[in-house]
């Protein structure tokens, strides 16, 4: 079993003839089974082997049948009937297959028991031996040796031909590689809010304390190409707080990013991307579903618990001369989760 | 061929002939005479691994299917007004959610099919895992299979992709999160976060290459690897023989059990009718992943209680634990290490762990020859209190990847049930090493227990003198040879620092630390019991039914060499069993 000393600390001494450890008895003899020794015990069990193979060609026939008669229709229900009369028909004819053999095998077959030798794996000294003679037969025929410049400029010249695919390949997985993207969305000076996902702009007036809103940048949904990925940066959450209630938002000395209690938050959050969906009237809090990163929209959007860092980014907004809340800017930093250069210019 | 006496029939006249005939061209009969009548050892474990073969091959069966009606492309379709899920019309989607939907309601058997895809790619997974654990808890790993068990390592992460890559084709919104998630994961990457964002999804997030890529990865690359890897999984156990469990008659250099020919080969072939059905049987009748009820993917809306395929919680577990404020900032750059470190470090560590362990518990041991009989999982208490402790931090990953779920079903505080995990994360596998180590130590001295006094019959019986006793059974050669045939490994011994004269030598402080792990590996043991201690116990038991047993058993040898006279005249019939 192993090479390890088989002599025990705790071997009584003064028992000198008894060996230090106990013999292996060899194979358990072996027992017939019921069916070996019962004709009428074997019989039953091959009738209980042919019911299950009759049982799968039923099964299989079912299948069949099933496609044609119970087609999946219009109806959640049709389907659902059609889903499982196909899929316990096809377990049938493969259980009565897998069951039946196995319950043959296992009651009818021979169960004796067989020994093979084992033999190590490593090949013996004299194999050995001639490997690595005629390694060296082929090195010595091939003439490398002798032409080290050759075998070097072949070694460089393969380790460099990936690079004919790599760098094509590098070059055009990543698009334009213009990570600066990140970034920026689409919101500018002057872009209405408007509501996530029909696009209707949005009056200051249809916001009433406690509203939340969902909402897109006006145009989104009329862009050609890209609609996704800039929805992925731009989605927001827009907020009324009674304005007694917002204790700081993220705007700097001097300005005013929110409007009358209402403010407006990126809804990508700053762990890994979520949707920051959830918000709870009562403490003004938002919650990420993902990872449970909690956000305090009435105090700057700050992280109050869970694996986020960074208070979700604030959208300026201000109202139009019609009454629309629109962006007084792009968010004054990148939205969505870290990364490297999240923070340079 | 050899002549045949009777004259063959039709039949066997045309298979002869064929025979014959592939024979002279391949050779075919050398293989048949190797593998015909190999011997495979048996038992309930080793169908798991079976169970992943199959469940493999019934992905590949129901796979190609789906990839006959699924589009893999982004490009924006709308769902026709007259099409057949009501809720879904007029709704803009990806061509890939909408042929998603086809094929599940319109191609006939394709929801069938798509829910065999799905649910036999969680039992693949599941099967890998408990196989592994059967593995890993018997020492299947050691030499000479080493190599297999990296080989079977390398397909469980193979595995993963293959189920994250699929998971994610039908576009739908759950799968979309799960694919912005990682996008966020990427970025998190230090210096090349970004660029490797835009490597992966062909641009900005969510773009429109990532599916058709994705599709390339699930039904080309990792199927392509998986396979491969199958094989020579499969050629290495058929080269090293499969390993057996301890018991009379099994030695390290024998392999005992049924023959390929017909009881291993027709076991193959109906377990994998039977792991088919059982997955077309959960297809039929359990709904897995109705993305018809989730909608496309949009980047806006998310719902609570969502949750990945259940070999991806512990990285979302992990995800979820991790506080905030670990982000910290290099001058101007950013370090998320509350992402890095939870989807990074630690798989990196619990998955490095599980890779190297063989290797690590190989130089611990000191061991260079070959194992071909398993361990009883007791019998090696470090071994098998790391490998649950191993499982206990992936499990509290798991729970606490379900946390939401777990906060909403018992009305818990979602911060409070985050805060036990994070805590339970640390103490959680320490306890269960602590525990599970006790437990093996406990076994194994009831072993010796059993061995040294037999089993209790219930019979009292009071001697003239007045003194009770209860009368014990000695068990039988089979029932003791379980408990006694394994070594009790010792640390490893080293020559001490300094030789006769006093001069230090070189190399010490390696073996010392080599030392120390061994003693970490093995200085709790408890050793097999010796025929000697039998004897000295019996000498103590004078009144024992076993004192004229062991009278018996004198010369276990001798013993040995006939079951029958191992039978003991007991009260209870002895359980013959041996594992």
């Amino acid at each position: 079993m192993s090479t390890h000393d088989p002599h025990s600390d705790v071997v009584v001494h003064g028992e000198g003839e008894l060996p230090d450890r106990f013999d292996d008895p060899g194979l358990h003899e072996h027992k017939p089974r019921q069916a070996d020794v019962d004709p009428k015990v074997a019989k039953r069990v091959e009738r209980q082997v042919l019911f299950l193979f009759t049982l799968s060609i039923l099964g299989t026939i079912g299948v069949v049948w099933a496609y044609f008669a119970l087609p999946p229709g219009e109806t959640p229900d049709s389907m659902r009937t059609s889903n499982v009369v196909l899929g316990v028909c096809l377990a049938l004819s493969l259980l009565g297959i897998g069951i039946g053999g196995n319950h043959y095998i296992k009651v009818l077959m021979s169960n004796r028991e067989y020994v093979e030798e084992r033999h190590e794996q490593r090949s013996s000294d004299e194999t050995r031996e001639i490997a690595v003679q005629m390694l060296k037969d082929g090195a010595q025929d091939s003439g490398l040796s002798r032409r080290g410049a050759l075998v070097g400029a072949g070694l460089t010249a393969l380790a460099l031909f990936p690079l004919a695919i790599v760098v094509p390949l590098i070059g055009n997985v990543g698009e334009d590689w213009n990570v600066r993207k990140f970034k920026h969305t689409m919101w500018k000076k002057g872009t209405r809010l408007a509501t996530d996902p029909q696009g209707r702009p949005i009056k200051a007036s249809d916001v009433t304390i406690g509203d939340v809103w969902h909402v897109i940048p006006d145009g989104l949904n009329e862009l050609e190409h890209g609609k996704l990925d800039e929805k992925a940066k731009a989605i927001v959450l827009l907020v009324r707080l009674d304005p007694r209630d917002l204790k700081s938002d993220q705007s700097p000395a001097g300005e005013t990013w929110g409007y009358d209690g209402i403010v407006a938050y990126s809804k990508v959050c700053t762990h890994v991307g979520c949707p920051v969906a959830l918000y709870e009237q009562q403490t003004h809090h938002l919650l990420c579903p993902c990872h449970q990163s909690t956000f305090d929209v009435a105090d700057a959007c700050k992280v109050v618990f869970g694996p986020a860092k960074r208070p979700l980014p604030q959208l300026p907004i201000t109202v139009d001369d019609e009454g629309y809340l629109v962006a007084q800017s792009d968010f004054h930093e990148p939205v969505g989760p870290s990364f490297w250069e999240r923070a340079t210019k | 061929m050899s002549e045949l006496k009777t004259p063959p029939s039709g039949g066997a006249k045309a298979a002869a002939a064929t025979a014959d005939y592939l024979d002279q061209r391949t050779g075919v009969g050398n293989a048949v005479k190797f593998f015909a009548r190999k011997v495979f050892p048996d038992h309930w474990s080793f169908f798991l691994g079976e169970i992943a073969l199959y469940s493999f091959v019934t992905l590949l069966i129901s796979g190609v299917f789906l990839t006959l009606f699924f589009v893999p492309s982004m490009s924006e379709v709308t769902y026709p007004t007259e099409g057949v899920w009501a809720t879904m019309r007029g709704v803009e989607m990806s061509e890939a959610f909408s042929s998603t939907l086809r094929l599940s309601f319109e191609v006939r058997g394709g929801l069938l099919m798509r829910q065999i895809h799905h649910w036999a790619a969680l039992v693949f997974m599941a099967a890998i895992v408990v196989h592994m654990m059967r593995v890993f808890f018997t020492g299947a790993f050691r030499k000479p299979r080493e190599i297999n068990w990296v080989v079977g390592f390398v397909l469980l992460i193979l595995g993963l992709a293959a189920g994250f890559s699929g998971y994610s084709l039908p576009d739908d919104v759950l799968s979309g999160n799960g694919l912005r998630i990682t996008d966020g994961v990427i970025k998190a990457i230090p210096i090349i976060g970004s660029y490797m964002s835009y490597f992966v999804f062909g641009g900005e997030f969510p773009g429109h290459d990532l599916i058709p890529r994705l599709f390339t990865v699930h039904i080309l690359l990792v199927p392509g690897l998986i396979l491969a890897l199958i094989g020579l999984h499969l050629f290495l156990m058929v080269m090293h023989k499969h390993t057996q469990y301890p018991g009379s008659g099994r030695k390290n250099t024998n392999v005992v059990g049924y023959p390929a020919v017909p009881v291993y080969a027709g076991k193959l072939l109906f377990n994998f009718f039977v792991v088919f059905g059982v997955i077309a049987l959960m297809a039929g009748t359990m709904t897995i992943n109705p993305v018809w009820n989730y909608g496309p993917y949009d980047p806006s809306p998310v719902s609570a209680g969502a949750q990945p395929d259940w070999y991806m919680l512990f990285l979302e577990g992990a995800l979820r634990l991790m506080p905030g404020a670990t982000e910290v900032m290099i001058g101007p750059y950013t370090l998320s290490l509350n992402v890095i470190i939870p989807a990074m470090i630690v798989p990196g560590i619990l998955f490095t762990a599980l890779a190297a362990y063989p290797f690590l518990e190989a130089f611990a041991t000191g061991d260079k020859s070959e194992h071909h009989v398993l361990d009883r999982p007791r019998n090696r208490p470090f071994r098998t209190a790391f490998g649950v402790a191993l499982l206990v931090a992936f499990f509290i990953l798991v729970l606490a990847g379900s946390n939401d779920l777990i906060a909403t079903h018992f009305h818990l505080s979602i911060n409070d049930i985050t805060w036990t995990f994070r805590v339970f994360l640390f103490l959680g596998p320490w306890i269960a090493f602590v525990v599970t180590k006790r437990i093996c130590l406990g076994l194994q001295r009831k072993d010796r227990e059993l061995v040294l006094h037999g089993h209790e019959t219930g019979r009292i019986v009071r001697f003239a003198s007045g003194e009770y006793i209860e009368v014990h059974k000695p068990l039988d050669a089979h029932e003791r040879w379980l408990r006694v045939q394994h070594e009790a490994v010792r640390p490893l011994e080293i020559e001490p620092a300094e030789d006769s004269r006093g001069v230090r030598r070189k190399g010490y402080k390696a073996d010392r630390m080599r030392q120390r792990l061994s003693q970490l590996f093995y200085e709790d043991r408890v050793e097999p019991v010796t025929p000697a201690e039998v004897a000295a116990a019996h000498g103590h038991d004078e009144h024992d039914e076993q004192h004229t047993a062991i009278e018996g058993h004198g010369q276990p040898a001798g013993v040995g060499a006939s079951a029958h006279g191992a039978e003991p005249d007991g009260e209870t019939a002895p359980d013959g069993r041996n594992s």
